[in-house]
């Protein structure tokens, strides 16, 4: 076994010396056997193409349990977008209270953090907890499921509403040692429920870690969520994110991911749409430089008839920075009347950066509307001539034409403080922002 | 076939076997593959020392290698010690003795197309000894090329005769280890085509193995090599219309063509094997690997094919396209019915500068069948201003069928251009019935929409090719709707 | 104004313009007519700096600058406005602060200070109203969704905004119905001025039916093969191009 294994596998005995005989107790057991049976993914693995993840095995990263409380005021000086929300805040991947508000919350609303929701709702907990996502998926997720422990549930219950969105923050600071948050959230909407949840990461300055995090969402029939995940981890550490959506019948899930931080980060989509009438809307944004990899990997699976999907993913590569994107869709038999459309789109500024892109179709029905397109290459002539005749010089219009290339992405997203934020980070992260920023006011 | 009278020939050749072994069998290898078999099947053909090194060097390899295992694609796993890796051409009693013990549905499908009877009887492998109108048409063609000094032969001839060309040029496109199928055709081959067209020459003719003397009974692990030398040009036809009976189960194939400065080669293909029967039992394995190396400047390589028989396709003819302002084109219509089973596309290696390429993939998937496009496009870091682009189309007829798509984009230069294209759908309720509502039958308008549905392919292809390949179209769909 | 001198010019290595030869002077219409392919198109590409033609022989002096020298917003900002034959869809980009854009560049390249956003919104809400376009077309990205004929609106509002020296319309008739033809012309007429000269290109003499031009040119085969006044559209649209041509080819 490698170093790297024995490591959580110590990190494991260190936590939970005892195997308790609850469920709990049995599921971080028999995923840890699972872990020790998958370990990590190698290239080998069709699904790990075109992502290496050995860097990240090389840290032996210390599964974090203490409680860092940040000085008043830190957070807020955070570039991070804060609308008015009920804000769980975890701190190096363990919740803290001390920072978290979670205002007064109407009948049949639970917005809680795990550890004390295993307490307080065991029952609620393990009804769910690791049946929507399978933890032989991957190693991570496996991973993830042995140390269960730190992240968050939400829970609507039929016909409740959220009065304003609840927005988990996850800020990591620089430590001695590296270290790695576990964190698993669970998101389930009773029928003709709405909510908005807001998945925010952040990395302080040089910081070395490794976020995993997995979230598991059941949506029961006629409820609605719009999910926002927006990954702006440190430079220099990892991030996994693994999150699994089960669809009922016309029920509604719109997710906006945009990831512009880590090393190297990995983030997986999966959407089963169970029943009909189910809507999936998948937007996503990535933006790499320096040496940053990101990868994002999408399923969709329509397994019955009359459902529908859209994938909208863009990304923009500059300096040596490296995109995956694999955008899968399986039509199962029977799965009659699926309306699935698939676009992923890349701007390479660079010489120097790669982008690896695959959409896939599987298609096992034949009343089928599917479509993928896929592109891959530099701000186009007759625009950059367009604008240029107009008097705009070529590097403002360059700016301006690649800024416009995110905005496709951005100018999707509702909620407009977040739109905002976003076209700030986009925007600082290019050259003539302040001409440019002009030019997108509406 | 007529299953009695096989078993009977079986017994038969039992009693030879253990009676008269040496004498009767003395042209074919016992089943199995061994250093032993390859070194008999090198001197049988009396190859030079090189040739058989390079075999034996591609056979130690295959050793290391496993049966690859990500197509889409499912079959039981094929022992390839069962295999014969050496047959003289098949004896005459081999076959069926007239067209009255030939399959009367393949017979049934001959006629559909409208094959003559000489050559239904030589495409079911009746045997015949009178000669046919082609063997003759072929000395006359074979006149004309040597005197536009285009060398067409079999590649056994070409290791006899022109040595170093072959020695040159072998490998260098689909080197010995190259994947699993293709080390063993290179350990195994025992015949197939060879081409060269000296520099600044138009091959006057299409090359077509249809039209060779000994093109047939080739064998199961064929092996082709297409060079087109500067400025040159070729045209180059693969298969026949008709579905060929044949006994061999896995077909492993090797085709490399070269194309240096200026020089051109269109490859077109029309692939109708024996799919099984309509319960899926039976059919061909072809596991075939294509490749075209643009190796000049300005030089251009055209695959066209047309899918329609085998019980599995697996083949990727693909392009490197080295030389600057190369181009590579991959036309493909793959249809798939029954329990057929179809992994294809291309893969598109940009190397050079100014390279540019287009894919036109259209599948077509009815019964229990599955039919999946999988192809690469590639822009090196050195590709500058590189365009590709892609456009995948898949057509289903049915509820139990599947189509799949997966292409795999991999891109390091920003000023290349790609784009993909793909949509999946079924035949259009409401172009069926506008066809039918104007009097045409139902099974001739799904053919009508499946043709036009295909058009961007057909085009491609030389015209009396087209022609049939739009009637096999019609064939192969038969019974898929209604 | 313009003085074009012996140009040939060539895409992928193919000539399409071989000698042409022209001198617009201040405050002139010139119409430039000719059959598909004669090279009127790139006539107007080469004149605005679109990459991908080589400039192979001869010059173009605008204003007494060698033109060619200058990057496309160089030209530009010197007062030359280009009206697409088809203008690009750029989604994510605001018409109006395009325009606002491109109106200061113009401003600052003159010395002149950027006009701010009150003014230039009165400037907007005036000039739009020549050309009859929505205001909603505004807020959009540039010509995204635009029909084609609110794309040519699109243009010669640009136009009346921007105030060039030297406008260049190219096809800017083609797919236009009776009635935006006849606001596009008036938007047109209403810039002629004794400063500012503009080369009209087109294929049909309908245009000329609203903006009289002072110089009608022949363009066939690369070359302006005939000049003259107005009568001059109106005899080709009754003879035809190759009534021309076979006259060139005597001559």
């Amino acid at each position: 076994m490698s170093d790297v294994l024995s490591h959580y596998l110590q990190e494991h005995e260190r936590r939970y010396p005892e195997g308790t005989g609850d469920r709990l107790g049995e599921l971080r057991q028999s995923a840890l056997q699972e872990f020790r049976n998958l370990g990590f993914p190698t290239r080998r693995q069709e699904n790990w193409k075109y992502t290496d993840v050995r860097k990240l095995c090389k840290h032996e990263f210390r599964i974090n349990d203490d409680v860092v409380d940040l000085p008043a005021g830190r957070i807020e000086s955070l570039p991070i977008a804060r609308p008015d929300c009920h804000e769980l805040v975890f701190v190096n991947g363990r919740y803290s209270p001390a920072h978290s508000r979670a205002d007064k919350l109407a009948a049949g609303i639970i917005v809680t953090d795990l550890a004390a929701a295993l307490n307080q709702q065991p029952e609620l907990v393990s009804d769910h907890i690791a049946r929507y996502s399978d933890t032989a998926s991957s190693g991570f997720t496996a991973l993830n499921t042995a140390f269960l422990q730190q992240g968050s549930v939400i829970s609507l219950a039929a016909g409740a509403v959220l009065d304003k969105p609840v927005h988990l923050i996850h800020i990591n600071t620089q430590q001695q040692q590296p270290y790695s948050g576990q964190l698993r959230n669970l998101i389930l909407l009773g029928d003709n429920s709405e909510g908005t949840v807001i998945e925010s990461y952040f990395g302080l300055d040089d910081a070395v870690y490794f976020t995993n995090s997995v979230c598991e969402i059941r949506l029961d029939p006629g409820s609605r969520l719009q999910h926002y995940r927006i990954q702006q981890e440190s430079s220099n550490s990892f991030h996994l994110g693994h999150t699994t959506v089960r669809l009922q019948k016309d029920s509604r899930y719109e997710s906006s991911v945009v990831s512009l931080g880590a090393e190297l980060s990995r983030t997986d989509l999966n959407c089963r749409l169970e029943q009909s009438g189910a809507v999936c809307v998948l937007n996503g944004l990535y933006m790499v430089n320096g040496q940053q990899h990101t990868d994002h990997h999408i399923r969709v699976d329509h397994t019955v008839e009359a459902t529908t999907s859209t994938q909208n993913y863009r990304g923009i590569l500059d300096e040596q920075g490296r995109a995956v994107f694999n955008g899968k869709v399986v039509v199962h038999k029977g799965a009659d009347k699926t309306d699935a459309r698939q676009s992923n789109a890349n701007l390479l500024l660079s010489d120097k950066a790669e982008v690896d892109t695959k959409p896939e179709l599987e298609i096992y029905a034949d009343d089928v509307k599917c479509s993928h397109g896929a592109t891959v290459g530099q701000l186009d002539k007759n625009m950059l001539f367009y604008l240029r005749s107009r008097g705009i010089d070529e590097h403002t219009a360059r700016s301006l034409l690649t800024f416009a290339f995110a905005g496709e992405i951005i100018r999707n997203i509702h909620m407009a403080s977040i739109r905002e934020r976003l076209e700030q980070l986009v925007l600082g992260r290019l050259p003539d922002a302040e001409t440019i920023r002009e030019f997108t006011h509406e | 076939m007529a299953t009695e009278n096989s078993n009977i020939e079986e017994l038969v050749r039992k009693e030879y076997q253990h009676g008269f072994v040496t004498e009767i069998d003395a042209d074919t290898v016992p089943p199995g593959l061994n250093e032993d078999v390859i070194r008999l099947i090198s001197a049988k053909k009396d190859e030079p020392e090189w040739l058989l090194e390079w075999r034996l060097k591609a056979y130690r390899h295959w050793l290391t290698m496993t049966h690859p295992t990500w197509a889409h694609v499912q079959h039981p796993p094929i022992d390839y010690q069962a295999i014969s890796y050496f047959s003289a051409p098949k004896s005459k009693k081999d076959g069926p003795k007239s067209l009255d013990e030939v399959d009367p549905k393949l017979l049934e499908t001959y006629e559909k197309l409208g094959i003559p009877l000489h050559e239904q009887k030589m495409l079911a492998g009746v045997a015949v000894d009178a000669v046919f109108d082609s063997v003759s048409v072929a000395t006359t063609f074979k006149e004309k090329l040597a005197a536009a000094g285009v060398i067409f032969c079999s590649f056994s001839e070409a290791v006899q005769n022109h040595p170093e060309l072959v020695r040159q040029y072998l490998g260098t496109v689909v080197p010995g280890a190259d994947n699993f199928f293709a080390a063993l055709n290179s350990a195994v081959f025992t015949d197939g085509s060879f081409c060269y067209i000296p520099k600044n020459t138009r091959c006057p003719m299409e090359l077509s193995t249809y039209f060779r003397i000994n093109a047939s009974n080739t064998g199961q692990f064929e092996r082709t090599l297409i060079i087109a030398d500067e400025g040159s040009h070729v045209s180059y036809l693969e298969g026949c219309t008709a579905p060929q009976r044949d006994e061999n189960q896995l077909h492993a194939a090797v085709v490399e063509l070269v194309a240096l400065d200026n020089a051109q080669i269109k490859y077109s293909t029309v692939q109708n094997w024996y799919p099984g029967d309509e319960n899926g039992v039976g059919g061909i394995y072809n596991f075939v690997t294509k490749r075209g190396d643009c190796r000049g400047v300005n030089s251009k390589i055209s695959w066209t094919q047309v899918e329609t028989g085998s019980a599995i396709t697996w083949k990727y003819p693909s392009c490197l396209l080295r030389g600057d302002n190369s181009i590579g084109e991959f036309y493909s219509v793959a249809v798939t019915n029954g329990y057929q089973q179809a992994d294809t596309g291309t893969k598109m290696i940009h190397l050079g500068k100014n390279t540019s390429s287009t894919i036109i993939s259209k599948g077509i998937s009815a019964g229990h069948a599955q039919n999946a496009y999988r192809g690469l496009v590639k822009i090196s870091r050195k590709a500058e201003n590189a365009r590709n682009y892609t456009q995948c189309d898949s057509l289903l007829m049915g509820k139990q069928c599947g189509a799949h798509t997966f292409p795999y984009i991999e891109s390091m230069n920003p000023t290349a251009q790609v784009e993909h294209e793909a949509t999946t759908s079924k035949i259009g309720d409401d172009q069926l019935f506008y066809l039918r509502q104007r009097g045409i039958s139902e099974e001739d308008a799904v053919n009508m929409i499946v043709n036009g549905f295909c058009k961007d392919v057909f085009r491609e292809l030389p015209m009396e090719f087209a022609v049939e390949a739009q009637k096999l179209l019609g064939v192969t769909l038969e019974g898929a709707v209604g | 104004m313009l003085n074009i001198n012996n140009l040939h010019a060539s895409i992928d290595n193919k000539e399409i313009l071989k000698g042409l030869n022209l001198e617009v002077k201040a405050g002139e219409v010139h119409a430039i007519m000719g059959p598909n392919g004669s090279g009127k198109s790139t006539l107007a590409n080469v004149l605005s700096g679109r990459d991908g033609y080589e400039v192979t022989r001869g010059e173009v002096r605008y204003m007494d600058k060698d033109l060619l020298q200058l990057a496309p917003e160089e030209r530009a900002r010197e007062g030359i406005f280009l009206a697409f034959q088809y203008p690009v869809e750029i989604p994510g980009v605001n018409n109006v602060y395009l325009l606002k854009a491109a109106l200061n560049a113009v401003r600052v390249h003159r010395g002149e200070p950027e006009m701010d956003a009150v003014d230039f919104l009165k400037l907007v809400r005036e000039r739009i109203k020549v050309v009859n376009m929505s205001e909603e077309l505004l807020n959009r990205s540039v010509n995204e969704g635009f029909s084609g004929g609110e794309k040519k609106r699109n243009e010669i509002f640009q136009m009346t905004l921007l105030e060039p020296k030297l406008a260049i319309l190219d096809e800017t008739d083609s797919g236009l119905d009776i009635d935006a033809l006849k606001v596009v012309a008036e938007g047109v007429n209403r810039l002629r001025d004794p400063d500012r000269s503009i080369i009209m290109i087109t294929h049909y003499q309908r245009l000329l039916d609203y903006i009289k031009p002072d110089h009608v040119h022949v363009l066939s085969r690369g070359r302006i093969i005939k000049s003259g006044g107005p009568e001059l559209a109106l005899e080709l649209e009754e003879k035809g191009y190759d009534w021309v041509n076979a006259e060139a080819d005597a001559a």
